[in-house]
């Protein structure tokens, strides 16, 4: 069954064309992965498929599980069960990552954490002074990423978006993520028996070591320049980097 | 020399009662009434109040039933109808019994506070002296007392187009630490009316005192508070205020001046501005004295036409003082203001003063944020707003601070 389907979408980003016609498909129990230069469009295509609102869709659409969803909003889509954890998240000032954590398990406000949340902060090593902390204010680089990863255990999204998880985040604690995203991935369950599905944007790949990807997808100028394997694509780029994949990407617009 | 005292008092009153205030829009006074000093009758237990009542109070800390005050004052319009300490430490009372009871009392009073300094004060001054009755209360804490539990006093109005006067006087005597949470009200079947009230503070060496104010006044209502603290050597005073509720116009700007060596004072106020509110309210320190230190905090929100000036202002005139001003607002539609005033002045070299001031709407990123883990936007906006307003309020013993985290709550709550 496919979860995701992005067709020959076009995207404008205050008047300037960012994507030109990119074309997805990720079913369900699938990982894939997202790969591509500085600015060539990754964060724009998921910032879309998430329905930001400066994000204009020109042509195509976005299908979630077979509906439309090209013009909903960011909070339908995710009530529909997408989900994102993001690289830069901004940081706010009085909101506490409990109280976003509260939200995201639907919890009563006025009630305690409930103990599988306070299992998983303890797993990612955040302790009960650390969720009352303004979400995202004065974090390291690696608390924000597993903020987010947290924060996204208690969503439960079918599908998920990771910006850059790894990035900024200690050596040690990498495998550490990589356990729970495999957890929103349904990794941890039998292949037949998965049923959600992931976009991982990753610059090093470093991640991919112990998050295993079924596909890869190189975003150059816009359109999706070359999908395959991921170890061999990765392969490719770690020898001639993005260069080779200017040609595919000139064939494909 | 006392008779000269009150017959100056008088005097400078007569001449100053029509003075405009600097500040603020001009209130006609004479549009308001002014009820008696024995309109309502005395309460035997301020439990006594009916239940409409006690929930308007509630909803500005004062707890009509909780047995963690140290004591307990209403007044209503111009009657004071409870007044009880129930603590050995802590002095309670209306102000003209106390003036009755202390000589030494009239030394105090109109020093932290000039009677001609707008027609607000003087009027209040004229009018205690030909009523020959001073509505208001006075506290008092012992030398080398240290009560935990606060006194909670309200000033509620209970009449349509009231003039409410009150003149407080608050004395912490040496080495004592006294803590009051002051609400003002009205009653359901207000809606205009004015409320001056007067409030002086002194801190003995050592003293402390926190002043935690909440108002929840009703729409048509001016609001003219004028408060005056005075601050000796090694003394702390923390004012909190509170306001997220409708008001017509408020303009306050309570001064303290740190007259002795290491005097420290910080004024933290959460203001939120609705239905075409204007709110001028300010905080002012005079460093007067070696190692005095002084920080003004304040988060302002302005939604649904409301108007409000932030002010604060801090003059180091010696050298050595130490001042810091922080003032954050976010202006939610195009409708309403923020005027945000930080005033910095230097009148002695080698002292150290700054300020921070950012006035704004919502950042949209944190909108799209919160969005992106399934909140709506006005959800999102909500929740920005609140944890904006929902500031740590620092500085209060620890049952203390957790009760007014709580009436911050149910004050945003409320909005």
């Amino acid at each position: 069954m496919m979860l995701l389907e992005v067709k020959d979408l076009v995207v404008e980003v205050e008047g300037k064309r960012v994507l030109n016609g990119v074309n997805l498909a990720i079913r369900e129990g699938e990982t894939h992965v997202l790969l591509g230069p500085n600015g060539a469009g990754k964060s724009t295509l998921f910032l879309t498929i998430l329905g930001f609102p400066k994000y204009d869709v020109v042509e195509g659409s976005i299908l979630f599980n077979g509906e439309d969803i090209t013009d909903l909003t960011t909070t339908e889509r995710v009530q529909k069960g997408l989900g994102v954890s993001f690289q830069n998240p901004p940081a706010i000032r009085g909101v506490s990552v409990r109280d976003l954590l509260k939200f995201e398990s639907k919890q009563d406000p006025d009630e305690e954490l409930n103990p599988r949340m306070q299992e998983l902060a303890k797993k990612l090593k955040f302790n009960d002074e650390f969720l009352d902390r303004d979400v995202n204010r004065g974090f390291s680089g690696g608390e924000v990423k597993r903020s987010e990863i947290l924060q996204l255990l208690a969503q439960g999204p079918l599908f998920t978006m990771f910006d850059e998880p790894d990035s900024g985040v200690d050596i040690e604690n990498v495998e550490l993520l990589a356990g729970e995203l495999n957890v929103l991935l349904d990794k941890d369950k039998k292949p037949g028996q998965r049923k959600k599905a992931g976009l991982l944007i990753t610059h090093l790949g470093y991640i991919l070591n112990f998050v295993k990807a079924d596909k890869a997808h190189v975003l150059m100028h816009g359109v999706i320049a070359c999908s395959g394997d991921p170890d061999e694509i990765l392969e490719d780029i770690r020898k001639e980097g993005f260069n080779g994949c200017v040609g595919c990407a000139e064939c494909n617009s | 020399m006392d008779v000269l005292v009150v017959r100056n008092v008088t005097h400078d009153a007569q001449k100053a009662k029509d003075k405009k205030a600097a500040l603020g829009t001009d209130i006609v006074i004479e549009n308001f009434t002014k009820e008696e000093v024995n309109a309502f009758d005395v309460l035997d237990d301020i439990n006594d109040v009916d239940k409409k009542t006690k929930r308007t109070l509630l909803r500005v800390g004062v707890d009509t039933e909780s047995d963690e005050r140290s004591g307990s004052f209403l007044q209503m319009d111009q009657s004071n109808v409870f007044s009880h300490s129930i603590s050995d430490s802590i002095e309670l009372m209306n102000t003209q019994m106390a003036l009755e009871k202390y000589s030494w009392l009239k030394d105090y009073m109109w020093n932290a506070v000039k009677p001609d300094a707008d027609k607000y004060t003087a009027q209040t001054a004229l009018r205690e002296a030909e009523e020959e009755f001073c509505s208001g209360y006075f506290i008092r804490s012992l030398p080398g007392t240290k009560e935990v539990f606060p006194v909670q006093a309200c000033m509620f109005i209970a009449d349509q187009d009231v003039m409410q006067t009150a003149h407080n006087i608050i004395i912490a005597e040496e080495n004592s630490e006294l803590h009051l949470i002051t609400g003002c009200a009205t009653g359901e079947d207000v809606s205009s009316a004015l409320h001056v009230g007067v409030s002086e503070m002194y801190l003995k060496p050592g003293a402390k005192i926190t002043f935690t104010m909440v108002h929840n006044w009703a729409e048509q209502v001016e609001v003219r508070p004028r408060t005056g603290i005075v601050q000796e050597k090694d003394t702390t005073y923390i004012n909190n205020y509170i306001l997220t509720s409708p008001v017509r116009s408020i303009q306050s700007y309570p001064t303290t001046n740190c007259n002795g060596e290491n005097a420290r004072a910080l004024f933290q106020s959460i203001q939120s501005g609705v239905k075409d509110s204007i709110i001028d309210v300010g905080s002012r320190a005079l460093l007067n004295a070696p190692n005095t230190s002084a920080e003004i905090i304040s988060r302002a929100v302005a939604n649904d036409e409301s108007k409000i000036f932030s002010r604060g202002h801090l003059s180091g005139n010696v050298p050595n003082v130490k001042g810091h001003l922080e003032c954050h607002g976010l202006v939610l539609d195009d409708d309403s203001s923020i005027y945000a005033v930080p005033e910095l002045e230097a009148n002695a070299a080698n002292l150290e003063m700054s300020h921070e001031a950012a006035v704004g709407q919502i950042d949209e990123e944190e909108i799209y944020y919160l969005t992106s883990r399934g909140l709506t936007e006005e959800e999102a906006a909500s929740m920005i707003v609140r944890g904006f307003l929902s500031m740590d309020i620092t500085g209060l013993p620890d049952e203390l601070a957790a009760e007014t985290q709580r009436m911050i709550d149910m004050s945003l709550d409320g909005m």
